[in-house]
């Protein structure tokens, strides 16, 4: 394509054989440039969604040959009293809470001291964005290498020098001990090493659009740096702090899905079984529940689009800022 | 009254343009904030030092006790990775010694191991499906949400907040979620396992993104430009392809780089609706584990395969990182 700039294009006057474009009305283009993406999301977005609606109501397995039976509220009966269900919940839950609030602490820090530019400020915060970019099944198989107590580094950075009485984080056990939950810390802490410096950098955006005068206003008044901090730096901060709490809740949804299937796969004795694990281990895995697991999966979808909601909200009210 | 030249500042200068003006006390803290920083980045980073450093040691360096930092390169986990091999033995590992000479890198590295190339790999394979799937899933998402973008940025479309908002809740839905119907209607439609249901798939969820980021750049490009134009007598779909996508190709290119990097990462599709033929590059990293003893040298190799596109693309991009995070909402 010729590099055309608005000048010199603005010049040559279109020609006679190009009528028939301009028959076309503005509301003509607006259909013609909006309806194949709509098209193709209700067929693949909304369409399946009515039907795995309609199959949450059902008893339904992809691979018995068998139509589906209607069964009214039973699988949501099952799945809203089944202990599974709610450990899964639990444990998700317990994801989002550490590793968000880890998050939220370190980036903040992090956001602080790269607030002002040194030299080669930003090359290296263009390096510490390489964990978020990376392949979450990926970085969770090499994070796999790293925790293995043996030949792996992590116990040997954070001072365990002799691997029998190491913790063995994707294993939950210490020293040969079960220690319940370690995998699931193991997990957390790699979530918050990809995490951190994406929310660094997003609470770092908001601390620049802080204007200096609120700080020099609070220096001639003799403000503490605490209430300054406090008064000043978080509330302005807060609606971003929010955006990244919400999106990272979604992704506690979504993506760690990735990071959990390529560490361990929901283990150890489902230590680590996040609800999209456990959806997955239902609808793809032994008997294939498909009917059961539409509906646990509904149940998370109204959860998602209400949070999503919000986050949707937010992020317009940013826009419009 | 006195002026500011008589009586200067009130606070000790703590930045100044003239290096000899700035208190010692706020350069120290500058320059240890930057030591800081750098010493964060290193930590981060390590991890990926370690897959790097991973992916060039020998079978015996990787299960070492401790874990070494120094060792003898090798590629052997790239041979692993990217080809078939059979084990020689007796007189036929004597002759394939004896004409090692002809072998290229890879067979070299393979004959060390008293083995011979049999031919590429399944991974090799996967790469291909990888970057084939998308290619195709990029280029339509990124045409479709380009002219999606520009409708919705510059006409008064009916309901325009909803439909935004429609087409902004596919990508938050959960992969798992999604992919039981779709699995479904895939295996009716002959979809399963196959390109075209994957480029299909990835062109769904990248449109939200695609449509996102591409209205936020357009509605950047001034109104005037295209006005100018029709005045001149352009159509509206001239002015819209001659005028407003040359303006907007740095962010058409950021919007296609997202769209790549998604698709060359997704997993969870990838894992539910192919099997054998489609499959792309994560899933059967994950699964490479299972088979016939762990080769971690090959999974870093592998890993290192996947993530130089990406390094690539995070500098080239560096400036727009934010922002195609965030939907555009947020701008660096």
């Amino acid at each position: 394509m010729t590099s055309t700039s608005a000048t010199d294009t603005a010049v040559p006057p279109p020609t006679t054989g190009v009528q028939k474009h301009r028959a076309l009305s503005d509301r003509a283009i607006i259909n013609l440039f909006i309806w194949p993406t709509l098209i193709i999301l209700i067929a693949f977005n909304v369409f399946p969604l009515f039907y795995s609606l309609f199959l949450s109501f059902t008893d339904y397995s992809a691979i018995a040959g068998r139509p589906p039976v209607w069964v009214g509220f039973d699988n949501f009966n099952r799945v809203l009293f089944s202990e599974d269900m709610w450990r899964a919940f639990t444990i998700t839950g317990r994801y989002v809470l550490f590793s968000v609030a880890l998050e939220l602490v370190l980036g903040f820090a992090l956001a602080l001291l790269i607030r002002e530019q040194f030299r080669g400020s930003g090359i290296v915060t263009t390096l510490i964005l390489i964990p978020m970019m990376l392949s979450p099944v990926v970085v969770g198989l090499f994070w796999k290498l790293i925790y293995t107590p043996t030949f792996g580094y992590f116990n040997y950075l954070i001072g365990f020098r002799n691997p029998t009485v190491a913790p063995d984080w994707l294993a939950s056990r210490f020293a040969g001990q079960p220690m319940p939950g370690l995998a699931l810390w193991a997990v957390i802490i790699v979530d918050v090493w990809m995490w951190t410096p994406f929310i660094a950098l997003l609470i770092y955006s908001g601390l620049r659009a802080i204007p200096d005068y609120l700080y020099e206003a609070a220096v001639i008044d003799r403000a503490s740096s605490w209430f300054q901090f406090r008064r000043i730096t978080l509330p302005q901060v807060m609606p971003l702090m929010l955006i990244a709490v919400l999106f990272r809740t979604i992704e506690a949804f979504t993506k760690s899905f990735d990071l959990v299937m390529g560490m361990t796969g929901g283990g150890p004795g489902g230590q680590t079984e996040v609800v999209a694990v456990k959806i997955y281990q239902q609808a793809f895995l032994g008997q294939f529940q498909t009917g059961r697991a539409s509906a646990f999966a509904y149940m998370v979808l109204i959860i998602v689009i209400a949070i999503s909601n919000l986050y949707i909200r937010n992020l317009n009210k940013m826009r419009e800022d | 009254m006195a002026t500011f030249e008589e009586t200067g500042p009130r606070h000790p200068v703590t930045e100044s343009t003239r290096v000899d003006k700035v208190h010692p006390r706020a350069r120290l803290a500058k320059n240890v904030r930057a030591i800081v920083v750098i010493i964060v980045a290193i930590m981060l980073l390590f991890p990926v030092f370690v897959m790097m450093m991973t992916a060039f040691k020998s079978r015996s360096d990787v299960v070492s006790i401790p874990p070494k930092l120094i060792f003898e390169p090798t590629l052997e986990g790239f041979v692993f990775l990217l080809t078939e091999r059979s084990q020689l033995s007796g007189a036929a590992l004597e002759e394939a010694r004896a004409n090692a000479d002809e072998l290229g890198i890879f067979g070299q590295v393979a004959l060390r191991n008293g083995q011979r190339i049999t031919g590429p790999s399944d991974f090799t394979i996967r790469l291909r499906n990888s970057v084939i799937i998308a290619f195709g899933a990029t280029v339509a998402s990124v045409t479709l949400g380009l002219f999606a973008a520009y409708a919705f940025s510059r006409f008064d479309v009916p309901g325009k907040g909803d439909l935004m908002f429609f087409i902004l809740s596919g990508r938050m839905l959960p992969a798992v979620v999604v992919t039981i119907p779709i699995f479904l209607m895939y295996r009716q439609l002959g979809l399963h396992d196959t390109h075209a249901g994957m480029i299909l798939i990835y062109t769904v969820f990248n449109l939200s993104l695609t449509v996102w980021l591409l209205k936020g750049f357009i509605d950047e490009i001034p109104r005037e430009y295209e006005e100018a134009a029709l005045v001149d007598g352009y159509s509206r779909f001239q002015a819209f392809y001659k005028i407003v996508v040359p303006q907007a190709a740095t962010g058409i290119a950021a919007t296609t780089v997202f769209s790549l990097i998604f698709v060359w990462n997704e997993y969870a599709f990838a894992l539910m609706l192919t099997s054998q033929k489609a499959r792309t590059a994560p899933p059967a990293i994950a699964t490479m584990l299972g088979r016939g003893g762990i080769e971690w040298s090959a999974i870093a190799a592998g890993t290192l395969v996947f993530l130089v596109p990406v390094l690539v693309i995070i500098f080239a991009l560096r400036k727009h990182l934010l922002r195609g995070v965030t939907f555009g909402a947020i701008r660096q």
